[in-house]
Protein backbone atom coordinates (compact mmCIF):
# COMPACT_ATOMS: atom_id res chain seq x y z
CA UNK A 1 0.00 0.00 0.00
CA UNK A 2 1.13 3.55 -0.75
CA UNK A 3 1.21 6.48 1.68
CA UNK A 4 -1.92 7.88 0.04
CA UNK A 5 -3.84 4.58 0.38
CA UNK A 6 -2.90 4.26 4.05
CA UNK A 7 -3.92 7.86 4.68
CA UNK A 8 -7.35 7.50 3.04
CA UNK A 9 -8.03 4.29 4.97
CA UNK A 10 -6.96 5.66 8.35
CA UNK A 11 -8.63 9.05 7.84
CA UNK A 12 -11.89 7.25 7.01
CA UNK A 13 -11.56 4.97 10.03
CA UNK A 14 -10.65 7.97 12.20
CA UNK A 15 -13.72 9.90 11.09
CA UNK A 16 -16.17 7.07 11.82
CA UNK A 17 -14.44 6.52 15.17
CA UNK A 18 -14.50 10.19 16.19
CA UNK A 19 -18.10 11.04 15.24
CA UNK A 20 -19.81 8.50 17.56
CA UNK A 21 -17.55 9.67 20.40
CA UNK A 22 -18.15 13.34 19.71
CA UNK A 23 -21.79 13.98 18.70
CA UNK A 24 -23.60 12.48 21.76
CA UNK A 25 -21.32 14.32 24.18
CA UNK A 26 -21.66 17.60 22.30
CA UNK A 27 -25.46 17.48 22.26
CA UNK A 28 -26.28 15.80 25.56
CA UNK A 29 -23.89 17.89 27.67
CA UNK A 30 -26.10 20.93 27.10
CA UNK A 31 -29.42 19.29 27.87
CA UNK A 32 -30.96 18.09 31.08
CA UNK A 33 -31.11 14.32 30.81
CA UNK A 34 -34.25 12.54 32.07
CA UNK A 35 -33.74 10.16 35.01
CA UNK A 36 -34.74 7.05 33.04
CA UNK A 37 -32.01 7.77 30.48
CA UNK A 38 -29.41 8.20 33.23
CA UNK A 39 -30.50 4.88 34.79
CA UNK A 40 -30.37 3.12 31.43
CA UNK A 41 -26.98 4.59 30.50
CA UNK A 42 -25.52 3.44 33.83
CA UNK A 43 -26.02 -0.17 32.71
CA UNK A 44 -24.45 0.39 29.29
CA UNK A 45 -20.75 -0.05 30.22
CA UNK A 46 -21.18 -3.44 31.87
CA UNK A 47 -23.39 -4.57 28.98
CA UNK A 48 -20.88 -3.48 26.32
CA UNK A 49 -17.92 -5.18 27.98
CA UNK A 50 -19.84 -8.41 28.46
CA UNK A 51 -21.07 -8.33 24.85
CA UNK A 52 -17.52 -7.85 23.61
CA UNK A 53 -16.13 -10.64 25.77
CA UNK A 54 -18.70 -13.43 25.60
CA UNK A 55 -18.19 -14.40 21.92
CA UNK A 56 -14.39 -14.32 22.36
CA UNK A 57 -14.63 -16.74 25.29
CA UNK A 58 -17.45 -19.07 24.23
CA UNK A 59 -17.38 -19.27 20.41
CA UNK A 60 -15.03 -19.87 17.50
CA UNK A 61 -14.82 -17.30 14.68
CA UNK A 62 -14.74 -19.22 11.40
CA UNK A 63 -17.22 -20.85 11.27
CA UNK A 64 -19.18 -19.28 14.13
CA UNK A 65 -19.85 -22.19 16.51
CA UNK A 66 -20.61 -22.35 20.24
CA UNK A 67 -17.57 -23.99 21.86
CA UNK A 68 -17.18 -23.85 25.64
CA UNK A 69 -13.85 -25.08 26.95
CA UNK A 70 -11.57 -23.06 24.66
CA UNK A 71 -8.21 -22.04 26.19
CA UNK A 72 -9.51 -18.42 26.05
CA UNK A 73 -12.24 -19.38 28.54
CA UNK A 74 -10.04 -21.54 30.77
CA UNK A 75 -7.50 -18.73 31.06
CA UNK A 76 -10.27 -16.16 31.61
CA UNK A 77 -11.33 -17.78 34.91
CA UNK A 78 -8.07 -17.23 36.86
CA UNK A 79 -7.54 -13.90 35.06
CA UNK A 80 -11.01 -12.75 36.13
CA UNK A 81 -10.37 -13.82 39.74
CA UNK A 82 -7.05 -11.97 39.69
CA UNK A 83 -8.85 -8.83 38.49
CA UNK A 84 -11.52 -9.16 41.21
CA UNK A 85 -8.83 -9.60 43.87
CA UNK A 86 -6.35 -6.89 42.77
CA UNK A 87 -8.38 -4.45 40.57
CA UNK A 88 -5.10 -3.91 38.72
CA UNK A 89 -5.48 -3.36 34.97
CA UNK A 90 -1.81 -3.66 34.10
CA UNK A 91 -1.38 -6.71 36.35
CA UNK A 92 -4.42 -8.43 34.87
CA UNK A 93 -3.14 -7.94 31.32
CA UNK A 94 0.27 -9.37 32.19
CA UNK A 95 -1.20 -12.34 34.14
CA UNK A 96 -3.71 -13.07 31.35
CA UNK A 97 -1.01 -13.04 28.66
CA UNK A 98 1.31 -15.22 30.73
CA UNK A 99 -1.39 -17.82 31.47
CA UNK A 100 -2.51 -17.86 27.83
CA UNK A 101 1.06 -18.35 26.69
CA UNK A 102 1.52 -21.22 29.17
CA UNK A 103 -1.83 -22.71 28.12
CA UNK A 104 -0.61 -22.69 24.51
CA UNK A 105 2.58 -24.49 25.52
CA UNK A 106 1.01 -27.18 27.70
CA UNK A 107 -2.58 -27.77 26.49
CA UNK B 1 7.03 41.58 48.97
CA UNK B 2 9.20 38.58 48.07
CA UNK B 3 7.30 36.26 50.42
CA UNK B 4 4.02 37.36 48.93
CA UNK B 5 5.03 36.43 45.40
CA UNK B 6 6.32 33.06 46.61
CA UNK B 7 3.03 32.48 48.33
CA UNK B 8 1.18 33.30 45.14
CA UNK B 9 3.26 30.79 43.19
CA UNK B 10 2.94 28.04 45.79
CA UNK B 11 -0.72 28.35 46.68
CA UNK B 12 -2.28 27.44 43.35
CA UNK B 13 -0.15 24.31 42.90
CA UNK B 14 -1.25 22.96 46.29
CA UNK B 15 -4.92 23.91 46.06
CA UNK B 16 -7.29 21.08 45.35
CA UNK B 17 -8.78 22.78 42.31
CA UNK B 18 -5.43 23.72 40.73
CA UNK B 19 -4.56 22.38 37.28
CA UNK B 20 -1.36 20.72 38.54
CA UNK B 21 -3.27 18.85 41.23
CA UNK B 22 -5.89 17.76 38.69
CA UNK B 23 -3.21 16.70 36.23
CA UNK B 24 -1.54 14.59 38.90
CA UNK B 25 -4.85 13.01 39.90
CA UNK B 26 -5.39 12.14 36.23
CA UNK B 27 -1.97 10.53 35.95
CA UNK B 28 -2.53 8.50 39.15
CA UNK B 29 -5.87 7.22 37.84
CA UNK B 30 -4.56 6.70 34.31
CA UNK B 31 -1.27 4.90 34.86
CA UNK B 32 -2.85 1.40 35.11
CA UNK B 33 -4.35 2.00 31.64
CA UNK B 34 -0.95 3.08 30.35
CA UNK B 35 0.64 -0.01 31.90
CA UNK B 36 -2.01 -2.17 30.26
CA UNK B 37 -1.59 -0.39 26.91
CA UNK B 38 2.12 -1.18 26.70
CA UNK B 39 1.68 -4.96 26.16
CA UNK B 40 -1.50 -4.47 24.08
CA UNK B 41 0.02 -1.70 21.96
CA UNK B 42 3.20 -3.69 21.43
CA UNK B 43 1.14 -6.80 20.62
CA UNK B 44 -0.75 -4.75 18.05
CA UNK B 45 2.48 -3.35 16.60
CA UNK B 46 3.96 -6.84 16.28
CA UNK B 47 0.85 -8.17 14.50
CA UNK B 48 0.76 -5.13 12.19
CA UNK B 49 4.44 -5.53 11.32
CA UNK B 50 3.88 -9.22 10.55
CA UNK B 51 0.96 -8.20 8.30
CA UNK B 52 3.29 -5.87 6.37
CA UNK B 53 2.48 -2.45 7.88
CA UNK B 54 5.46 -0.06 8.08
CA UNK B 55 6.09 1.70 11.42
CA UNK B 56 5.06 5.13 10.11
CA UNK B 57 1.69 3.69 9.03
CA UNK B 58 1.15 2.18 12.48
CA UNK B 59 1.92 5.56 14.06
CA UNK B 60 -0.41 7.39 11.68
CA UNK B 61 -3.15 4.86 12.38
CA UNK B 62 -2.80 5.13 16.18
CA UNK B 63 -2.98 8.94 15.97
CA UNK B 64 -5.93 9.12 13.55
CA UNK B 65 -7.98 6.19 14.86
CA UNK B 66 -7.00 5.50 18.52
CA UNK B 67 -9.35 2.52 18.92
CA UNK B 68 -7.53 -0.69 19.84
CA UNK B 69 -10.10 -3.30 18.84
CA UNK B 70 -10.85 -1.57 15.50
CA UNK B 71 -7.13 -1.37 14.77
CA UNK B 72 -6.70 -5.10 15.44
CA UNK B 73 -9.65 -5.81 13.13
CA UNK B 74 -8.22 -3.50 10.45
CA UNK B 75 -4.91 -5.39 10.39
CA UNK B 76 -6.76 -8.70 10.07
CA UNK B 77 -8.95 -7.33 7.26
CA UNK B 78 -6.06 -5.76 5.32
CA UNK B 79 -4.20 -9.08 5.40
CA UNK B 80 -7.29 -10.88 4.09
CA UNK B 81 -7.53 -8.35 1.24
CA UNK B 82 -10.68 -6.43 2.25
CA UNK B 83 -11.46 -3.10 0.53
CA UNK B 84 -10.96 0.23 2.34
CA UNK B 85 -14.72 0.87 2.34
CA UNK B 86 -15.48 -2.48 4.03
CA UNK B 87 -12.85 -1.81 6.68
CA UNK B 88 -14.20 1.70 7.34
CA UNK B 89 -17.79 0.42 7.66
CA UNK B 90 -16.69 -2.35 10.04
CA UNK B 91 -14.82 0.25 12.10
CA UNK B 92 -18.01 2.32 12.30
CA UNK B 93 -20.06 -0.65 13.55
CA UNK B 94 -17.42 -1.79 16.04
CA UNK B 95 -16.96 1.74 17.41
CA UNK B 96 -20.64 2.70 17.56
CA UNK B 97 -20.53 1.48 21.15
CA UNK B 98 -18.58 4.63 22.02
CA UNK B 99 -21.72 6.67 21.26
CA UNK B 100 -23.28 5.00 24.29
CA UNK B 101 -20.21 5.80 26.41
CA UNK B 102 -20.15 9.37 25.15
CA UNK B 103 -23.83 9.73 26.14
CA UNK B 104 -23.13 8.32 29.60
CA UNK B 105 -20.21 10.75 30.10
CA UNK B 106 -22.46 13.68 29.16
CA UNK B 107 -24.19 13.32 32.55
CA UNK B 108 -20.94 14.38 34.24
CA UNK B 109 -19.90 17.04 31.72
CA UNK B 110 -23.04 19.18 31.80
CA UNK B 111 -22.64 22.69 30.42
CA UNK B 112 -18.93 22.31 29.60
CA UNK B 113 -17.78 24.33 26.56
CA UNK B 114 -17.77 22.69 23.15
CA UNK B 115 -14.01 23.01 22.53
CA UNK B 116 -13.28 20.99 25.63
CA UNK B 117 -15.90 18.39 24.72
CA UNK B 118 -14.49 18.05 21.20
CA UNK B 119 -11.00 17.44 22.56
CA UNK B 120 -12.25 15.13 25.31
CA UNK B 121 -14.28 12.96 22.94
CA UNK B 122 -11.19 12.07 20.90
CA UNK B 123 -9.91 10.09 23.89
CA UNK B 124 -13.07 8.17 24.83
CA UNK B 125 -12.05 4.49 24.79
CA UNK B 126 -13.38 1.44 26.68
CA UNK B 127 -10.53 1.88 29.14
CA UNK B 128 -10.55 5.65 29.76
CA UNK B 129 -14.35 5.54 29.91
CA UNK B 130 -14.38 2.82 32.59
CA UNK B 131 -11.80 4.61 34.72
CA UNK B 132 -13.32 8.09 34.33
CA UNK B 133 -16.89 6.92 34.93
CA UNK B 134 -15.89 5.16 38.15
CA UNK B 135 -14.18 8.37 39.36
CA UNK B 136 -17.03 10.64 38.26
CA UNK B 137 -19.48 8.41 40.15
CA UNK B 138 -17.53 8.15 43.37
CA UNK B 139 -15.51 11.37 43.68
CA UNK B 140 -15.70 15.04 42.67
CA UNK B 141 -13.60 14.14 39.62
CA UNK B 142 -12.39 17.10 37.59
CA UNK B 143 -12.82 17.13 33.82
CA UNK B 144 -9.17 18.13 33.51
CA UNK B 145 -8.15 14.98 35.39
CA UNK B 146 -10.40 13.07 32.99
CA UNK B 147 -8.71 14.66 30.00
CA UNK B 148 -5.31 13.76 31.48
CA UNK B 149 -6.41 10.11 31.71
CA UNK B 150 -7.50 10.19 28.05
CA UNK B 151 -4.40 11.90 26.68
CA UNK B 152 -1.76 10.05 28.70
CA UNK B 153 -3.31 6.77 27.55
CA UNK B 154 -3.28 8.12 23.99
CA UNK B 155 0.43 9.01 24.07
CA UNK B 156 1.42 5.64 25.57
CA UNK B 157 -0.76 3.84 23.00
CA UNK B 158 0.89 5.62 20.05
CA UNK B 159 4.42 4.98 21.33
CA UNK B 160 3.72 1.33 22.25
CA UNK B 161 2.22 0.47 18.87
CA UNK B 162 5.17 2.03 17.02
CA UNK B 163 7.73 0.26 19.21
CA UNK B 164 5.87 -3.04 18.79
CA UNK B 165 6.08 -2.58 15.04
CA UNK B 166 9.81 -1.84 15.20
CA UNK B 167 10.62 -4.96 17.24
CA UNK B 168 7.96 -7.11 15.51
CA UNK B 169 10.38 -8.90 13.22
CA UNK B 170 12.24 -10.34 16.23
CA UNK B 171 9.12 -11.77 17.90
CA UNK B 172 7.83 -15.21 16.88
CA UNK B 173 4.10 -15.46 16.14
CA UNK B 174 1.92 -16.08 19.21
CA UNK B 175 4.81 -15.60 21.66
CA UNK B 176 4.20 -14.36 25.22
CA UNK B 177 0.43 -14.66 24.84
CA UNK B 178 0.19 -11.34 22.98
CA UNK B 179 -3.06 -12.48 21.36
CA UNK B 180 -4.68 -12.44 24.80
CA UNK B 181 -3.75 -8.88 25.82
CA UNK B 182 -7.01 -7.27 24.72
CA UNK B 183 -9.19 -10.03 26.23
CA UNK B 184 -7.46 -9.72 29.60
CA UNK B 185 -7.96 -5.96 29.57
CA UNK B 186 -11.68 -6.34 28.82
CA UNK B 187 -11.97 -8.83 31.70
CA UNK B 188 -10.53 -6.35 34.19
CA UNK B 189 -12.68 -3.51 32.86
CA UNK B 190 -15.73 -5.73 33.28
CA UNK B 191 -14.77 -6.33 36.91
CA UNK B 192 -14.62 -2.52 37.42
CA UNK B 193 -18.23 -2.28 36.28
CA UNK B 194 -19.76 -4.90 38.60
CA UNK B 195 -21.19 -2.45 41.16
CA UNK B 196 -24.03 -4.66 42.41
CA UNK B 197 -26.52 -7.47 41.66
CA UNK B 198 -28.30 -5.64 38.83
CA UNK B 199 -24.97 -5.00 37.09
CA UNK B 200 -23.99 -8.66 37.40
CA UNK B 201 -27.38 -9.71 36.03
CA UNK B 202 -27.05 -7.26 33.11
CA UNK B 203 -23.57 -8.64 32.37
CA UNK B 204 -24.89 -12.22 32.27
CA UNK B 205 -27.82 -11.21 30.06
CA UNK B 206 -25.53 -9.27 27.71
CA UNK B 207 -23.14 -12.22 27.45
CA UNK B 208 -25.90 -14.71 26.59
CA UNK B 209 -27.62 -12.39 24.07
CA UNK B 210 -24.28 -11.48 22.51
CA UNK B 211 -23.35 -15.15 21.96
CA UNK B 212 -26.72 -15.93 20.37
CA UNK B 213 -26.60 -12.77 18.24
CA UNK B 214 -23.03 -13.54 17.15
CA UNK B 215 -23.90 -17.13 16.22
CA UNK B 216 -27.06 -16.39 14.25
CA UNK B 217 -26.47 -12.98 12.65
CA UNK B 218 -23.45 -12.24 10.45
CA UNK B 219 -21.31 -9.10 10.84
CA UNK B 220 -20.37 -7.14 13.95
CA UNK B 221 -23.80 -5.83 15.02
CA UNK B 222 -23.83 -8.14 18.04
CA UNK B 223 -21.85 -5.70 20.23
CA UNK B 224 -24.20 -2.73 19.96
CA UNK B 225 -27.32 -4.90 19.60
CA UNK B 226 -26.71 -7.14 22.61
CA UNK B 227 -25.54 -4.35 24.90
CA UNK B 228 -28.56 -2.12 24.20
CA UNK B 229 -30.97 -5.04 24.62
CA UNK B 230 -29.33 -6.23 27.85
CA UNK B 231 -29.20 -2.71 29.33
CA UNK B 232 -32.90 -2.27 28.53
CA UNK B 233 -33.78 -5.60 30.18
CA UNK B 234 -31.66 -4.74 33.20
CA UNK B 235 -33.32 -1.33 33.43
CA UNK B 236 -36.82 -2.87 33.26
CA UNK B 237 -35.97 -5.50 35.88
CA UNK B 238 -34.62 -2.81 38.21
CA UNK B 239 -37.79 -0.73 37.77
CA UNK B 240 -40.05 -3.74 38.28
CA UNK B 241 -38.17 -4.76 41.45
CA UNK B 242 -38.47 -1.25 42.92
CA UNK B 243 -42.27 -1.20 42.57
CA UNK B 244 -44.13 -2.89 45.46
Amino acid sequence: MTFYEYFVLFAGMGLVTYIPRWLPLLFLAHRRLPQWLIDWLSLIPVAILSSLLAPILFTTAEPRIFSPGKPELLVAIPTFLFAVKTKSLGGTVVVGMLLYWLAGLFL
Amino acid sequence: MKIQTDHKVLAPSLAKNSRIFQLRQGLIAGWPICLGYIPIGMAFGVLAQQAGFPAWAVGMMSILVFAGSAQFICVAMVSSGASALTIILTTLVVNLRHALMSSALAIHLQGVNRWFLSLFSYGITDESFSVNMARFRETDWSRWSGLTVNQSANIVWILSTISGCLIGQFIPRGAFGIDYALTAMFLCLLVYQLHGPIYILTAILAGCISILWYLFLPGESYIVGASMLAATLGYLIRRWRKKP
